[in-house]
Formats: structure tokens, sequence, C-alpha cells
């Protein structure tokens, strides 16, 4: 188990690295000059862009420019705005020079607003996507489990900007049950926070539920055709016991995966949640910095992202391991 | 007379799959007598494992309508509330399964598991639970009992898992154990030590036994009672040396006959040829596992043998013994890691040299279903050899060659589906002799089959090697089969030959203890010839 | 067998119906524009009405005889005309990057199945990264960077394709394995044929099953996506229309004109779910396991 838990941080390290030398290369190699950019096209004269190409270091070599930003991320870098210097504190993921803040700064400002969307949903979609899809399992063959499977095709169909869009229109426009959702912190006002999220919430979880209903009753269904289970019941355990712990159980392990998986990829449709509702989060912190070419930030984005991503990935398939103990011997 | 324990008269199971439905069982009714044992046999399809299923009332829930009277130990199965079956279940009746690989649930371990079956029909705290788990898995001969009670079904080989199977039943001291092929996964010296067992615990507690099986000898060993099944129906039942002994129906009679027997000589010739291939020294080290915690496994651990030209050499062992890894470097599929085979005097390790002798050295396969492409038709597949070395390969030609093989030439479009297992197992047959190679590598050719088919396989291969003047390898883990075809045998055990001799007399006259050990592990047909099998092996093991 | 399981299968068919209409349609998109007697670029701004802020005359978003789906608020644009033409878009970049997808995939997933143990670590670590890369953040920014001279659908058919090939090369890639294990490919080396020879007779064939099963599944996935991109304002440029570019500029025609979102929504809705239809038909059709689910039940 050990042994495996190292391969497989090992493995992560390795892919983070060649991720952010990937990202970095690309973003920087690309046709537009990051300096031209800053710069503006107008007012630029050559002097100018030298000087920013210089401030941004975009006169070293490539290879020096990722060494800075990996030892930035370290031990943190300096920044020369023009006369004066900026630190940025270890870890630097860049600095953002049409904000004039640290592009870390800047996330974590805004991240209390997609953690807070993604935890709501999360709980919604996995008790129900599983209940749903555990109960429609057990009822194979009856209505239930053809509505459920009707429910599911419809749900993968309806993108998130959709039912978004669909839902402020009934519950906000012509219903005017809730208001448009507004950010107000938790700690500010609980119940408030509460109301404006909730219909976000349900929202995402509707859009990430269908694939935890097929998964859980795919693997209920394969798990209750398993020969163990035939065992449990020749042996004469009684039917909740041979459901509730053996097959749940060997049902259950494989969306652990998926679940940390989906946990972290949020991060991405909550761009597009976050743009349907207007909430200030991380996805629309993205969409600010690819509308305005803000190339730090959307480096550092795309690299955060990304190494969340990873993270989650290698402690889904360590718990995954934990849970299933062939799984590190073969 | 003892009291009947389990008694079924008029059982009918049909089976309704997607509109349609199939007949299992037809009518099958027969009785066991507490502390006696009945085998049902029957190839695959004949409906007993649905019956051994039934008598637990197994088939609650599913896709099968069971009608019939079945009572067990006085509870009426068929009719009984659910949790009447369910405390009938385990300790009245129990049941061990064929492969004990998915037979236990992977998530827990064994000795949780046996502690959970043993608390749903006892009162008992988990330490007492606990302590029996740890006296029963002793008792079916787990080493080191009370801390293997720990370990996970996946850290058990096939025996163990099976015996903690058992220790399963055991715990529940029940009066009826019905075991459904509980040998056929596993190895013949394993299964004969399962076997054992079965039948100490059943002089030890009394119970009664239902063995289900396809194998008459595993049969013949260990039951007192024969029943017979074909197509849902008892076609035979009786005493066992009566049933198999003489048999009285057509049915049984083919059966019987088909099976090829251990202690029958054969006039084998003696073949003094120089030799074809010369084996030296070979080593095959296969790596496992990722690059961190890599192990190496010796699968051929230095072999030194000589094919002789014409003869059929055979090549015996049990799984994991390093002989289907032999026979793939014999034809270089696979390069040995350290040794040398010459073929006709040519080093085959050689790109050069295994290009000029490619065609001479063919392959027939284990496995029907793998063998063949099953995305093109069957002609494609024999003509491609013949192709790729610049042969005739036009569609007279393969029709020549399905003829050759005692298959429909008119088939030749088609794919592999539409045919048997032993009819792929002529196309396979027919692809390797087209090149008309000089050395045949058979690799089980004849252990996915039933035993009918094996026998008309076998006999097809014997003419062949006849009319082309082959040489052959026939690799197997059946001895019986193996002694029908070969001239000499060579005996493989953890990767090395252990014994080398001319078929007879190896076979009556072991010498190496694995040899011996092997021989005596083989089931019997006739059951006084078991009994006295299972008193020598009883002085074998230590 | 193929044709017939999926025949009988009614919600299949009704989705390979429902999308060849929707082929039909963007395939003939200007000839059926001009038979309304529209175009795509005229305004009309005797449509909408300017005192209210451009919402178009006429109720249902000015449905009519002439405006089969009414007019765009503000410009009086034809609706029609823009939502055939988002059709073709749709269509074009989720087919495109479906085949960018599958094809980088399966060479990927081949040379890493049949290749050394080295490039198959490579290669694996290199199908992990791209599954675990945020295709949507990436885009956006990848979208933002690339000049606008370069043909927008192509870049996006590209960048969507370039960004997921993952599942395709990872589903390639363990049927390779799985199938370089069987005895008929070692049949085929016992007969000399080379391994050029061996890929492309006895592997490749046996790819085109789960590929293409996988495949029918990410076409719907693509045009989510690419709606999703145009949401997001980084999809085709205007004066060229779509869908997701629609639905973002509805966000501010809420309370006045509905239709302007339903129209758009629903032909989203409408593609995903027969395309999808259409893939679940597929893999129930094509894959053998799910046949072996509902039988083993006994």
């Amino acid at each position: 188990m050990l042994g495996y838990a190292v391969r497989r941080i090992g493995g992560a390290a390795a892919v983070l690295l060649i991720m952010s030398a990937v990202v970095y290369v690309l973003f920087y190699l690309m046709p537009s000059d990051p300096a031209q950019l800053v710069c503006g096209i107008k007012s630029c004269t050559p002097d100018r862009l030298a000087l920013i190409s210089h401030s941004l270091g975009l006169d070293e070599p490539l290879y020096l420019q990722y060494w800075h930003f990996l030892s930035g991320l370290v031990a943190g870098r300096d920044f020369s705005m023009g006369p004066s210097v900026v630190h940025c504190a270890a870890p630097c993921l860049g600095y953002s020079y049409q904000y004039t803040e640290p592009v870390l700064q800047m996330i974590l400002d805004r991240l209390p607003v997609s953690g807070s969307l993604v935890v709501g949903a999360a709980i919604l979609w996995l008790a129900f996507g599983i209940g749903i899809g555990v109960l429609s399992a057990l009822r194979r063959g009856r209505w239930v489990d053809h509505a459920v499977n009707a429910l599911v095709l419809g749900g993968l169909a309806v993108p998130i900007f959709i039912t978004g869009l669909l839902a402020l229109l009934v519950f906000c426009v012509s219903l005017e049950w809730l208001p448009f959702p507004t950010w107000v912190p938790f700690d500010e006002n609980p119940l408030l926070w509460a109301q404006n999220l909730i219909l976000p919430w349900i929202v995402l979880a509707l859009t990430t539920m269908p694939v935890y209903v097929r998964m859980s009753r795919a693997g209920m269904l394969e798990t209750l055709a398993e020969d163990h289970i035939r065992t449990a019941r020749a042996y004469g355990l009684p039917e909740r016991q041979v459901i509730g712990r053996h097959a749940l159980r060997g049902a259950l392990s494989p969306l652990i995966t998926l679940a940390a998986l989906d946990i972290a990829g949020i991060l991405t449709s909550s761009v597009l949640t976050e743009s349907v509702f207007g909430l200030p989060g991380i996805g629309q912190l993205t969409v600010q910095a690819v509308r305005n070419v803000d190339l730090p930030v959307v480096v550092g984005l795309v690299l955060l992202i990304g190494t969340v991503i990873v993270v989650c990935n290698t402690i889904a398939d360590l718990l995954y391991a934990a849970v299933d103990k062939r799984v590190s011997v073969s | 007379m003892s009291e009947t324990v389990v008694s079924v008269r008029d059982l009918v199971i049909d089976f309704h799959t997607e509109g349609d439905t199939v007949r299992a069982v037809d009518g099958l009714s027969f009785e066991l007598r507490a502390g006696r044992a009945l085998g049902i046999v029957g190839e695959s399809g004949s409906g007993k494992s649905a019956t051994a299923l039934s008598l637990l009332g197994l088939h609650r829930g599913g896709n099968a309508e069971v009608a019939g009277e079945i009572d067990v130990l006085g509870t009426k199965v068929l009719t009984a509330t659910n949790e009447q079956v369910r405390q009938l279940r385990g300790s009245r009746i129990a049941m061990v399964f064929q492969d004990p690989l998915s037979a236990l649930d992977p998530f827990f371990s064994v000795g949780d598991q046996i502690v959970e079956v043993y608390r749903a029909h006892n009162k008992a705290d988990k330490r007492t639970a606990r302590r029996r788990a740890v006296e029963v898995l002793d008792r079916v001969g787990i080493p080191d009992a009370a801390r293997r009670v720990n370990a996970y079904p996946h850290e058990f080989s096939g025996g163990m898992r099976q015996r903690a199977l058992i220790a399963m039943a055991l715990a529940l001291s029940p009066k009826v154990l019905v075991a459904d092929e509980p040998t056929t996964a596993l190895d013949v010296t394993v299964q004969a030590q399962i076997l054992d067992l079965i039948h100490d615990l059943r002089t030890e507690t009394g119970m009664a036994l239902i063995l289900v099986t396809h194998d008459l000898a595993v049969a013949a060993g260990n039951v007192d009672d024969v029943l017979v099944m074909q197509h849902g129906k008892a076609v035979e039942h009786g005493p066992a040396a009566e049933v198999l002994g003489a048999p009285s129906a057509k049915y049984t009679r083919e059966l019987v006959a088909a099976i090829p027997r251990l202690e029958q000589p054969r006039e084998s010739k003696v073949v003094g040829g120089e030799p074809l291939v010369q084996v030296k020294d070979v080593h095959q080290v296969f790596s496992v596992g990722s690059f961190l915690n890599r192990t190496k496994v010796n699968a051929v651990d230095g072999v030194t043998l000589d094919v002789l030209r014409g003869e059929a050499l055979g090549v015996v062992g049990e799984s994991g013994s390093g002989k289907t890894t032999l026979a793939r470097m014999i034809v270089r599929l696979l390069r040995p890691t350290a040794g040398q085979i010459l073929f006709d005097g040519r080093d085959i390790a050689s790109d050069k040299e295994i290009r000029e002798v490619r065609r001479d050295l063919q392959m027939v396969f284990q496995d029907p279903v793998s063998s063949l492409n099953p995305r093109r038709t069957i002609g494609e597949s024999i003509a491609d050899p013949l192709r790729v070395q610049g042969e005739d390969a036009s569609r007279k030609r393969v029709r020549e060659l399905l003829d050759l093989v005692g298959l429909d030439p008119d088939r030749i479009d088609r794919y592999p589906h539409e045919f048997s297992g032993g009819q792929r197992q002529r196309i396979g047959i027919a692809r390797a002799i087209g090149l008309r190679p000089k050395l045949l590598v058979c690799d089980e050719p004849v252990s996915a089959l039933d035993v009918s088919t094996q026998s008309q396989i076998i006999r097809l291969l014997a003419s062949l090697r006849t009319e082309f003047d082959l040489t052959l390898v026939f690799v197997a883990h059946d001895l019986a089969v193996v002694r029908q075809v070969s001239d000499r045998v060579a005996v493989m055990s953890k990767g090395a030959v252990v014994e080398l001799g001319e078929t007879d007399s190896l076979y009556d006259n072991p010498t190496h203890p694995y040899t011996k050990s092997l021989l005596t592990a083989v089931p019997v047909l006739d059951p006084e010839l078991a009994r006295q099998r299972r008193l020598e092996r009883g002085q074998l093991t230590p | 067998m193929f044709t017939g399981r999926f025949r009988t299968d009614r919600a299949a068919v009704f989705g390979a119906v429902v999308a060849g209409l929707l082929v039909l349609l963007a395939i003939l998109a200007p000839v059926l524009t001009a038979l309304e007697g529209q175009d795509i670029a005229s305004f009309h701004n005797d449509l909408v009405d300017s005192a209210r802020g451009g919402v178009p005359i006429g109720s249902l978003g000015g449905i009519s005889g002439q405006h089969w789906l009414g007019v765009e608020p503000q410009t009086g644009r034809d609706l029609f005309a823009r939502v055939a033409q988002g059709a073709q878009i749709s269509l074009l970049v989720a087919v495109c990057a479906t085949m960018v997808q599958v094809f980088l995939g399966v060479v990927v997933g081949l040379a890493a199945g049949l290749g050394g143990k080295w490039l198959d670590t490579v290669l694996t670590r290199l199908a992990d990264i791209s599954l675990a890369f945020p295709v949507i953040i990436f885009s956006l920014a990848l979208l933002t960077i690339v000049p606008d001279s370069f043909p927008r659908p192509l870049l996006l058919a590209l960048v969507i394709g370039v960004l997921g090939w993952g599942g395709t090369a990872r589903i390639s890639r363990a049927q390779t394995l799985s199938l370089r294990t069987r005895d008929f490919v070692a049949a085929a080396r016992l007969s000399g044929a080379g391994g050029f020879r061996i890929a492309r007779r006895e592997i490749l064939p046996g790819l085109a099953a789960p590929v293409i099963t996988y495949a029918a599944l990410l076409l719907p996935s693509n045009v989510i996506t690419e709606a999703a991109l145009s949401f997001l304002g980084v999809g085709v440029r205007p004066p060229t229309s779509s869908w997701g570019q629609m639905l973002s500029t509805a966000t501010t025609w809420f309370r006045s004109d509905v239709m302007y979102v339903l129209i758009p929504a629903f032909m989203v809705f409408l593609t995903v779910l027969s395309f999808t239809l259409m893939g679940e038909g597929v893999r129930v059709a094509l894959d053998p396991r799910t046949t072996r689910l509902t039988r083993k039940a006994g």
C-alpha cells in the first residue's frame, strides 16, 4: 500500500511538472505578444514596449522565464513595475499587471464563492444521484426504472447554461419565488447566503447527477449479479445485509474516483454556472482574464485548476486502493 | 434406514429470457438420506447446477420459474416464506461454488465474512464468532489460521479460497452440503486435496453431500449414488459402482467410453531418431509489477530436452509449471532470457535463422475463442499464413485444408462465432497445417472441449501426424490425455522438468515424488480404486 | 445483427431520425432560408419596438408567415435563418472535433498498446494529462490568444478535438492491449507476419466497435462544448451566428422576449438528445456486455 502511494504521488508530481511546462510554453509562445497586449496598440512606442517586455521578463530565453516561474512558486519573486518593485510571496503564481495584484491573491479572494457553490451542489448530487441510481437498480424493469432512465437521458441532453437560464426564467422572472442570485458571504448572513445559492446548487447538481444515477445503477446491477452476492444469500444473510453491506460496497467504490474528479472538475463547469448566475467566483475571474488577455492570471488559473484536478485524482486513486485492497497488489 | 434430508419431486425449472423460455430441468425427482452422498453428473447445459441452486431457493427473485416440490429437512423450499428459507440456508443446507475467486466478497476479510455468516444464524458476540472462524479455518487446513483470518480473498490461492468457503459452511454445522463443481477451477493435486477434505469432514460430522460435477471420475470416488442428467432429465440413477461400472443407459455408456483412461497403456512406437529440436538449459524470467516494486518470476528455470524427429512428446504439469512458456519458446513466440534452442541445428533466437524456418514451427492454441480473429472469415484466417509465406492461398487450397480437418468446405466464408469449440479447434489446426510444418506444438488443444469432442480432435491429430510426418509437442494438464497421445512424456513442476521418460514406463513406474503425487491425484472411475488412491495420498502427504 | 438490434430500439430510431433532420436543416440552410423568403443579414427595424428597447413586435417574438421563428430583438434579423446557420456551425464543429479526437486517440492508443514499455508509459501519462486538463478553461484561454484571422469553426473543432483525445486513446489502448494477447495475434506472428501487417489486419478491425461506440457519445458532448464556448463569448464571431452565442445575448432579453431564449435552448437540447439517443442505441447494439448483463441474471 505504501509503495503504491509513493508511486502514485510520484506520478502525480511528474504530471504536474509536465503540465506546468506545457501550459507555460503554449501561452508564452502564442503569436500575440503579451507585452504588446499590455502596452496597447495606439499609444505604444518601441521604447515602452521594450520596457514592458523587460519588466515582464519576456526578453529572457523561455527556459529562464519558466525557471523564474518555478522558483517563484517555491521562494516567491519580485516584479519591477516601472520604478517600484513589487514582491510576490511564495507560492507566487504570477502577477497581474492589469489588476496590479498577485494572481494567487485574486484567486483566493474568489475561492469562497466557488467553494460554496461546489460543496453545496456536491452534497445534493451525491445524495440524490446515488440514491436514485440504487433505487432504480433495485426496481429494475419496473416503471420507476424506466422513468429514471428517461430523466437521465433528458438530463444528459441539457447543458448547464440552458438549465440555468430556464431556472432563472421560471423561478426569478415568472414566479418571482427567488431573488436573482447575488453573492452574500456566509459569515455575513447564512440565511441569505443559502437563499441566493439554492438555485445555482440545484442547477449544478441537476446537470451533474445523471452520470451518478447511471454509474450507481450500473454498478449496483453488476455487483448484484456477482457470485459473492449469491454466496451471501446462500449462507442465509438477511437481504438488508446483502444489499446494504455487500452490494453497496462493491457498487459505490468506483464512484469515489468519479466524485473526486468531478468535485475538482466542477471548477470548470463553475465557469458556466457563475456566468449564468453572475456569481463573482473563480469561473468569472477566468472569463474576465480571458476577455482582457490578462495572461499571468490565465496561466495561473489553468495551472492551479490543473493542479487541483491532478491532486484530487491522486487522492481518489489512493482512497480507492484503501477501499479495494486488490488494487495496490495487482 | 436413516431419515430423508432432501426430497425432490417432479422438479421443473424454466428460465425466461427476452421472450424466450428455456426449460433447464424437466421433471426431476430424487431423495437424499442423512449422511449419504449423491453425485449429480452431466455435461454443460444438463440442468445440474440449476437443480443445485433450487435446493437453497436461490432462484427466488430471479427470472426462473420453479415448479414441483422440494423438501429440505422439513422445509418446503418452494412455498416457504423468505424468512424461513433464509434460516434454512447456511445453517442446515450450505453450498460451495465452482469459482472460488468470485464466490467471496473481495472487500471483506475472510474472517469477517465467516463471522458475519455465523452471527446471522447464532446469537453470539463478535469474539465468540471470531474464535469459531479461526477454529474452522484451522480445521480445513489453512496454515496459521489465527493470523490468516484477517486476510482478504485475493491473498489466498485458489485452493485456499475453496477451503475458506468450506470453512464458512463448516462454521454453521449444516446437515447437507451442496458442492457445485467445487474443484473444476483447480489443479489436479489441489482438486484431490479439496475432495479429500470434504470426504474427511463428512465422515467426521455425518453431513450429507450433493456433489454436482461434469467429471464422472470425480463423482466415482466421492459419492454413494450417482444421478446422470441430460437435457434436464435423469437418464440413470443408482449406486456409483453400478452406474459407472455397468451403465444401462446409452448416454451414460457413451460418457463413460469417451473418458480417457489413465491406466490404459497405448501401443507407443519407440522412436529413436535424431533430435529435431534441442532445448539447452533454457530460462524465461518475467518481471511483474511496476518499476518500483518489480518482482522476478522464473517461469522456466533451466530446461534441457530434445524433441526427436517424428515423435510425439507430451509435456504435463499443473498451472504455473512453465509448460506453456516452454511451448511458446520452442516456436519462438517468446525469446528465452537465457539458454539456447536449436531447430534443425539452427539457433532460432536469431532473427535471420528464424525467418528461414518460421513455416516449419507451427502451433495449435488452447482457447478456441481467442485463437481466431472474430472479425475475419475462417477462410481468411486459414489463407493468411499461406499468403505471408508466398504460397498458393487460393480458395481451392483453403477448401482442401478444410476438408482435410473434417469441415464442410462450403463454410469457408463463415465467421468463427458460427462454429462450435471443436470445429474452431479444427480450423486452428487447418491454419497450422497449411504450411506443412515439420513441428507442431499443441498447447492444451483439448482442455476447453467436452469429453466426446476431445477424443475426436485427438484422433484428428494422430491421423495428420502420420499423413504429414509431423513431430508433435503436446502440452496438457490432463495426464490421461497426454498418455493417449505421447511416445515420451516430460513432467514439469515449478519451471523445471522433473522427470522425462517413455510414456508407459513413466506412468506405471514413476520415480520422482511429484510425478507420483500427480498420478495418485487423478480421479479414477472405479470407486474401489478411488478409495485405494485416497489411502495412498494420505501416506504421501506428511 | 447490429442493424437488427438497433432497429428494434425505438428511442434510438427516434434519435436517428431527428438527428437526420437536423443534418438536413444544416445542409439545406441557405435553401430553406430562401424558401422562407428571407436572408440572414437584413435588419428589419420596422419589426422591433424601439420604444421598448427593441423588443420584437407581435406575440411569441414576432412569429409570422414571413418569419417562421420570429425576429431577433434589437436588430430584427430573421431568426429562422440564424438558427439554421447555428445548426451548420454546431454540427460542423462537433463532427470535425469528433473526427480529430478519434484520429488522435486511435493513433496514440495503437502506438501505446503496440509500442514498447517506455512509449506506453509516456503516452499513457500524456493521455492522463489531457483528461485532467480543464477543457473549457483551456480552450477559453487558447481561443482568446489565436488571432481572429484563423477560421473560427475550424479553430473550435481543432481546440475541442486536440484537448479531448484522451478518452479515445485510453479505450484504444486498452482494447489493443487486450487484443494483442489473443492467440490469433500469436498465430499471425507464427505465420511470419510483420508488426505493421498485424496492427492493420488483426488489431485495427477490433478497435472499430469500442471506438465507434465511444465516438457516438463524444459527438453530443462536443455539441455541448461548442455551445458552451460560444456562450462564453469565444465561439464564432458575429455576424456569423451560433446557438450558444444567441443564448448569451438572450440573457439580457429575459423579461421581454422569452422566445429568444427558448428557441436556441430547444435546438441545443434537441440536437444533444437526438445524438445521445442514437449513440446509446449504437452502444447497446455494439457492446456485447450490455446483452450479457441482461442474460446473466438467471
